[in-house]
Parts: C-alpha cells; structure tokens; sequence
C-alpha cells in the first residue's frame, strides 16, 4: 500500500474512533434501557469496523482482493435479490446461469480487463439468453414478469456492482498504479453521503423527501448530506486523477445517483413489503442496504471517469 | 463418528448454502418435548429444520420420513438411521397390517421430540399446503401434553425444486408459531384445521 493510502485508512479509522466514542457518550447518557435508535447508531457503527477491516484486507491483495471482495458482494446481493422477488419452477435453469454462470464470468472477465466483454456480456448475451432458457419450461404464467426479476437482479447485484472494480481496469495517463485510490474515493464518497444524509435528517429532519418510498428520507438530511459529502469528495482531490472542482462534480454525480439508487431500491423493498433486503449486516439490514446506493453510483462513474480521463 | 461427522457436514452446507434463519415467533427453543409439523416441499426439509435447532434439542429430536424414498441401501439408508436416527414409516399401508404409526407412537412414549409433515408427502403444486392427512391428530391425542408446534420453512422449494441436482444459494427462513394442543372433546378434522391454518399463518405473504 502507498503513503496515500495508509492516510486515507488512518483518516476512516480516526473517523469510525470519533463516532463510537460519540456512540457510547449516547449510550452512557440514555442508561442503560434499551434506546432503539441509539442501539441501531451504534449497531451500525460496530458494522463499519468490520466493512473497513474488510476492505482494507482486500486492498492489502490489491487488484485480485478487490475482485474477490466484490464477486462476494455481488453474490450476497444476487442472493438477497432474487430471495425477495418470486420466481416459478421453470425459472431455474435461469436461475443457475444467474448464479453459477453470469457472475462468475462477470469477475472473470474484469480480472482479464477485457473490457469489450464485461461491458456487454450481462446487457447483451445474457439478456438474450435468460428468456431463452426460462422458455424451455413451457410455463407462460407472468412470463415477462419473471423474465425481468432475474434480469433486474443481475443488472443491479452483478453488473452495476462490477463496475467498481472494473475501475482498475482503465489506464488513466499519469494516475498509473493508483487506481485502488479511485475505488476508496468512490466508496468513500458514496457511504459517507449515506451517512451524513442519515445524521442530517435525524438532527434537522423535517419535510420527507419521498414518504411513499422511504419514509426515513427527509429533505434536510439529503441537502446536508450530499453538500457535505461533495465537499468531502473535493478535499479528497489529492487521492483522485481529479482537480477541487472536478472531484466536486464527480462526488455531486455519484451522492445524486446514490439517493436515487435509494429510492429506487426501497421501492423494491415496500412492494415486497420488507423493511431490509435481509439481515447478514447488524445495524444496517441486508448487503443490497448498504449498496443500493453504489449500485446506482458505481456504473455512471466508472464510464465518466473512462469518458474523460482515460 | 463417522455419523457425527456427516451430521456437521451436512447441516453446516445446509446453513452455508440457505443462510437459514430460525424465527422463533411463537415459542423458544426449549429442551421441552415437542411435535414439530412442518409444510413439506422438498427433501432437504427436515434436515433445515433439524439444522436450525440448537444442539441440545436436536439431539432429542428425530425425524419421520416415508420408508418407500429413505429405506434404499446405501447412503441415504445410512443418513436417515445412524446420522438423524430418524423413524421411517411405511406410506404404502397393505391389508392387515399393524397400525403403521406404531414407530412414532413408541418414539413419542420415550420421550422423543419429533419432525413431523402432516401433509403426507411432498407438496409441488402451486396450493401453499396440501390437506393434512390424520396422523398429526392420532400424534397430538396420544401424548396430550406435548407442544405441537407449527414450523412454516419458507423458500427451499426454490432452493432445491423437484427433479434438480444443484441447489440455489436462496436464503430460507423457518418460522416457528406458537404450540398447539388437542382441546378436550375436540374433533379430528377441527384440530387438523386448526392446526393447517395456525401453520398457514406463518407463511410469508405472496405477492
């Protein structure tokens, strides 16, 4: 790891130490009945040692342990996707080319940076052959309904997902080698905007932004949030191919689509009437909770940065 | 050993591969004698439901499986006897025969808690449970003080549809309702329908 980096991880460290100090005090200042919010701050806090830890273990392997890390983080989402949205008995042969073929081939392909492939092959070939397969079974009952929740699915927990570390893919001319830091800025950027939307809207949280989809929503907490989470990103500069005013476009880009990755994962969740996509993150729900957000983010910033800097 | 062995084996891929989490909703997991009865729709059922007991229960609890599928030499007859010491019965009752829940009854005499699918066999239509047939009823009046508990196991019929080789890795949850008992002077075909609707309760909503 570079000088940049160990800075950028001593920073988050020093951060997730401030914040769980900050947690206790509420803790010790409520007693010690259960306080649902609190116990839920702290919860999450607790969770973000251990996602750091996690990534942090993946950085150390650099560009394979960010493959790795994210095949597994698009598997939990995969599975937590397609647990939730109904499929019928004929939609198993598209299920196991979802599984146990398109994933895989996905990370496969990025390893071998053959960006012609992974740029198509979920959006064109497996588009075309998932129908296909699921038409073998003979059972037209909300054909085209079934047909789009494995496409969906794969879209958003494996391709969207991918293109995180489809970023150390691109040679960006005098950023060579530090592509990993592009990854930290993004995920970086994209959290701590969920974060400061959270603290935001439950300090001056009032107006609801989408009481349909995400009741938890306000619209205090998304114009903090995301200023303050686009200032973050612009004082981030030094670790990006990006100038101040560059990275602030860039970090406004992502903290929009990330709200709206929200929204629309949410939509999803009220439909299937759930609360979380599941339940393997304490404190924050499911893994699709944590990523709804880059999912949406992840896609549109690996194509501006591949547009305009490399 | 050799069966302690195959019993941590199968029951860590069967958590590993459903992520199966036990809802204990209308009960805890007490060392308490018990008959839990179960929708049925896949093989792997009972081994999730005896896979998400905690080990000291699931030492006292065995499973009741049709002999016809488990009663083949080989790996599953090992499985079914040494590794679950399950209580097979035999589905295809013929003339004259002795009553063919004998097995369980002694089971339950000796204390056992028990797996139990009253829907007779596996479901794989599109109706969420089948009618129950009347052995839970002859189960529960037998042993009026056991805690019939209903356990609603939802999604490994995808995981493992029939006639499939390779499981999806679909999250499973199993849902355990609050237990039942025969009432006094209660009919046959009141309690099964009770006892239908109380597991039918536990199942997730459909879309």
């Amino acid at each position: 790891m570079d000088h940049n980096t160990l800075s950028l991880f001593a920073g988050i460290g020093a951060l997730l130490l401030l914040a769980s100090v900050i947690g206790r005090l509420l803790k010790w200042r409520a007693g010690s009945a259960p306080h649902a919010v609190i116990d839920n701050l702290n919860a999450r806090i607790n969770a973000w040692w251990v996602m750091v830890l996690v990534i942090g273990l993946a950085f150390v392997f650099g560009k394979y342990g960010v493959i790795v890390l994210f095949y597994c983080v698009s598997f939990y989402a995969l599975r937590e996707f397609m647990t939730l949205t109904p499929t019928r008995r004929s939609d198993y042969p598209a299920l196991v080319a979802a599984f146990y073929v398109a994933l895989p081939v996905q990370y496969l392909l990025i390893a071998m940076d053959w960006y012609g492939m992974f740029s198509i092959f979920i959006p064109v070939y497996l588009f075309l052959l998932l129908p296909i397969l699921a038409s073998f079974g003979g059972d037209t009952t909300r054909f085209l309904e079934r047909a789009s929740k494995v496409q969906w699915g794969l879209m958003i927990a494996v391709y969207c997902v991918s293109a995180v570390p489809a970023l150390m893919t691109l040679d960006i001319p005098g950023y060579e080698g530090r592509n990993l830091l592009l990854i930290a800025w993004l995920i970086l950027v994209v959290q701590i905007s969920d974060v400061l939307q959270y603290v935001c809207g439950k300090l001056f949280g009032k107006r609801k932004v989408a009481p349909n989809l995400s009741p938890s929503k306000t619209v205090e907490g998304l114009a903090g949030g995301v200023a303050l989470a686009t200032l973050v990103g612009a004082l981030l500069c030094w670790i990006t191919p990006f100038n101040f005013w560059q990275a602030a476009l860039m970090a406004l880009t992502v903290n929009a689509m990330g709200f709206f990755g929200g929204l629309v994962m949410s939509a999803i969740k009220r439909d299937r009437g759930v609360k979380d996509w599941g339940h393997m993150i304490e404190g924050h729900g499911g893994m699709l909770d944590r990523m709804d957000s880059v999912c949406f983010a992840a896609p549109v910033f690996f194509h501006f940065v591949r547009y305009w800097w490399a | 050993m050799l069966a302690a062995l195959t019993a941590f084996a199968i029951t860590s891929a069967a958590r590993l591969i459903t992520g199966a989490r036990a809802l204990w909703l209308g009960c805890t997991p007490q060392p308490v004698q018990r008959l839990y009865f179960a929708n049925h729709s896949s093989h792997g059922d009972f081994v999730l439901l005896w896979a998400s007991l905690p080990e000291p229960l699931r030492r006292r609890t065995r499973p009741v499986a049709g002999a016809d599928y488990w009663n083949t030499p080989g790996l599953r007859n090992f499985v079914i006897h040494n590794v679950f010491n399950g209580i097979l019965i035999d589905r295809q009752r013929s003339e004259g025969q002795d009553n063919p829940l004998q097995p369980v009854l002694d089971a339950l005499a000796q204390g056992d808690s028990l797996i139990f699918f009253p829907e007779g066999t596996r479901n794989l239509g599109d109706d969420p449970l089948l009618p129950f047939k009347s052995g839970l009823f002859h189960l529960a009046s037998a042993q009026p003080d056991i805690e019939v508990v209903p356990v609603w196991i939802a999604n490994l019929n995808r995981v493992m549809p029939k006639g499939r080789a390779l499981p999806l890795p679909l999250l499973c949850t199993l849902s355990f309702g609050e237990p039942l008992q025969v009432l006094p002077d209660e009919s046959k075909q009141a309690f099964l329908e009770r006892a239908r609707q109380a597991l039918l309760n536990l199942a997730p909503k459909e879309a």
